[in-house]
């Protein structure tokens, strides 16, 4: 029993109908780090949310089940899944300089969650918050607490996050492309603080990216997404050594080398996107007859 | 911390002194105009008519700003003036913000049928021409300073509504938000502690620009004989005099006038000084 089971899911835009997710279906086992890759718009950023209950108000979900923990989040009622969620998953979002709220201290921001939600005292909040903040390699904790986020740089605010994720010992944590708003040499920190604070805890990691180099580098298995619809699924291992999907092979090559940095890119060609996109249609077809 | 950012603060500053200045000048006035008007702002006496300001010749001692055609002392009318000026602007800036904020933000953060709902209420309250609207509200309610009030917020409560939508709207697209809610606080939560903080400073400065208007807008009204009884000095009845009288005694005229126009002025610098102290960025 997969501790995330996401089967048949799908979503739409509620104006349009227009297609968001297609059946998708996808297992992470306590303590995985899974990837979840794709282009922009594959909707890879949208199973996170949808997981997380936070998709915008305009994407519906129309059919599938989200198994969190053994317990469909679905079926739950808003206020249960609400709680349920707070207290199982948490969001290392995209962008730090957006995902502290400008106006209020950094201490609240952290703690909050394990007051309100998990019930803790203030107190004993304030000094896990400070032990976290501790372990993610933040010198003076205490002052860092009553910042607030304007005063501080990117990656230290991303390390933050990165300590209020795993403050409640959520089991599940939907990574969002966690380094593409940061600078390069502030990236592979980041990146590697992740992987630290993953092991350490043992908490499965949903890792949203386009970043195929992230994905080696962290993750134990994968998913290629494309128009809202996994083309594959497999190993970290299998996947670099031989990718099943057409597609895949084609984005694994349009992957730029560091080993040859002026080598010219390789696109994915168009006949690999009119068979991705002729496969996404058959789909389509067969939802609408089925 | 040692950068710029002092900078920036020392220079608004001066702006926010100055305009706050003058409105705690009108509080004062307001509060104590009985000991403050040199004569009854009622008193007529049409010997004492059309007096030039005190430094214009012809002036007699103790008008300091001149009399108007009935005699009657206009910096003490002025300086009552300023209690109907500020009521209006206090009660009624207060109550448009409050309202209007609200709705505002419960259809920029709530979205869905809330949005709707309001969104197309803003449109079509938008559409009616405002001050023949508020001509009417007061024919049909009869003068007084509930009417004034009344019209003031029932007219105005779109303004504050549409801008706090919008960057309620902004706001809530931040991933801060997205963040609160997987924490598992209530959407209703979400918008008083994670929302309204941020778009605190545009409500601020709102609700200054409105009283303003709230000043402005009572002005008209009592231009146009529609305020509360004209015994009582009110600026705009003031202007509405000074007005016919205005080659012979333009003292009458032109003292009001400005006064309701520092006021005014002052009303909306004090929103932008205020504004950069609630910013978090620059305090």
């Amino acid at each position: 029993m997969s501790f995330l089971a996401i089967k048949g899911l799908s979503a739409r835009l509620r104006d349009t109908s227009f297609p968001i997710l297609r059946d998708v279906f996808l297992s992470v086992e306590a303590g995985e780090v899974h990837g979840l890759v794709g282009e922009s718009g594959a909707g890879k950023s949208m199973i996170g949310k949808a997981l997380l209950g936070i998709l915008p108000t305009s994407i519906e979900i129309t059919h599938g089940t989200i198994e969190l923990d053994g317990v469909d989040l679905l079926r739950l009622p808003p206020a249960e899944r609400r709680r349920r969620i707070g207290a199982t998953a948490a969001l290392i979002p995209q962008d730090p300089l957006t995902a502290l709220n400008p106006s209020r201290r950094i201490g609240p921001q952290i703690t909050d969650r394990l007051v309100d939600i998990l019930g803790w005292a203030r107190s004993t909040a304030e000094a896990r918050a400070r032990e976290l903040l501790d372990e993610v390699h933040i010198p003076d904790p205490v002052r860092v607490m009553r910042s607030y986020p304007h005063e501080l740089s990117g990656g230290m605010r991303q390390r933050i996050l990165i300590a209020s994720a795993f403050a409640a010992e959520p089991k599940l944590i939907v990574a969002d492309e966690p380094t593409t708003a940061l600078d390069v040499t502030v990236q592979k920190q980041i990146l590697k603080l992740i992987a630290e604070m993953q092991a350490r805890h043992g908490t499965a990691l949903l890792f949203v990216t386009h970043d195929l180099g992230v994905v080696s580098k962290v993750c134990q298995s994968l998913s290629v997404l494309y128009g809202g619809m996994v083309v594959e699924r497999t190993t970290v291992r299998d996947f670099f050594r031989e990718p099943a999907h057409s597609y895949s092979r084609a984005l694994l090559a349009a992957t730029p080398k560091y080993t040859d940095p002026l080598a010219s890119l390789t696109p994915v060609p168009e006949t690999v996107i009119a068979a991705v996109q002729a496969e996404v249609a058959a789909h389509d077809r067969s939802q609408r007859n089925g | 911390m040692a950068d710029g950012r002092s900078q920036i603060r020392r220079r608004v500053g001066l702006k926010l002194w100055l305009s706050g200045g003058w409105i705690a000048f009108l509080v004062m006035a307001a509060l104590c105009a009985p000991w403050l008007a040199p004569h009854d702002p009622l008193a007529q006496d049409l010997f004492l008519g059309r007096l030039p300001p005190a430094w214009v010749q012809g002036a007699e001692p103790g008008f300091y700003l001149g009399t108007d055609s009935l005699g009657r002392d206009v910096l003490s009318r002025i300086l009552y003036g300023a209690r109907l000026a500020l009521i209006v602007a206090l009660v009624a800036g207060s109550l448009t913000c409050l309202i209007g904020a609200t709705l505002g933000l419960m259809a920029g953060f709530l979205r869905g049928w809330v949005d709707v709902v309001i969104s197309r209420a803003i449109d079509i309250w938008m559409a009616f021409p405002p001050v023949l609207f508020s001509i009417l509200l007061i024919a049909v309610m009869g003068p007084g300073l509930t009417s004034i009030i009344l019209a003031i917020v029932v007219i105005d409560w779109t303004r504050f509504a549409r801008v706090v939508r919008a960057e309620a709207m902004a706001q809530g697209a931040m991933d801060y938000v997205a963040s609160a809610q997987v924490a598992g606080r209530r959407r209703i939560s979400t918008m008083f502690t994670e929302i309204l903080p941020n778009v605190l400073p545009t409500i601020v400065v709102l609700l200054t620009l409105e009283m303003g208007i709230a000043v402005i807008v009572e002005a008209i009204l009592s231009f146009v004989n529609l305020s509360i009884s004209t015994d009582d000095p009110t600026w705009g009845g003031m202007i509405a005099e000074g007005r016919t009288s205005i080659h012979q005694a333009w003292w009458v005229l032109v003292f009001p006038l400005v006064t309701l126009f520092l006021t005014v002025l002052s009303f909306s610098q004090l929103g932008e000084g205020l504004k950069d102290r609630f910013d978090p960025v620059l305090r």
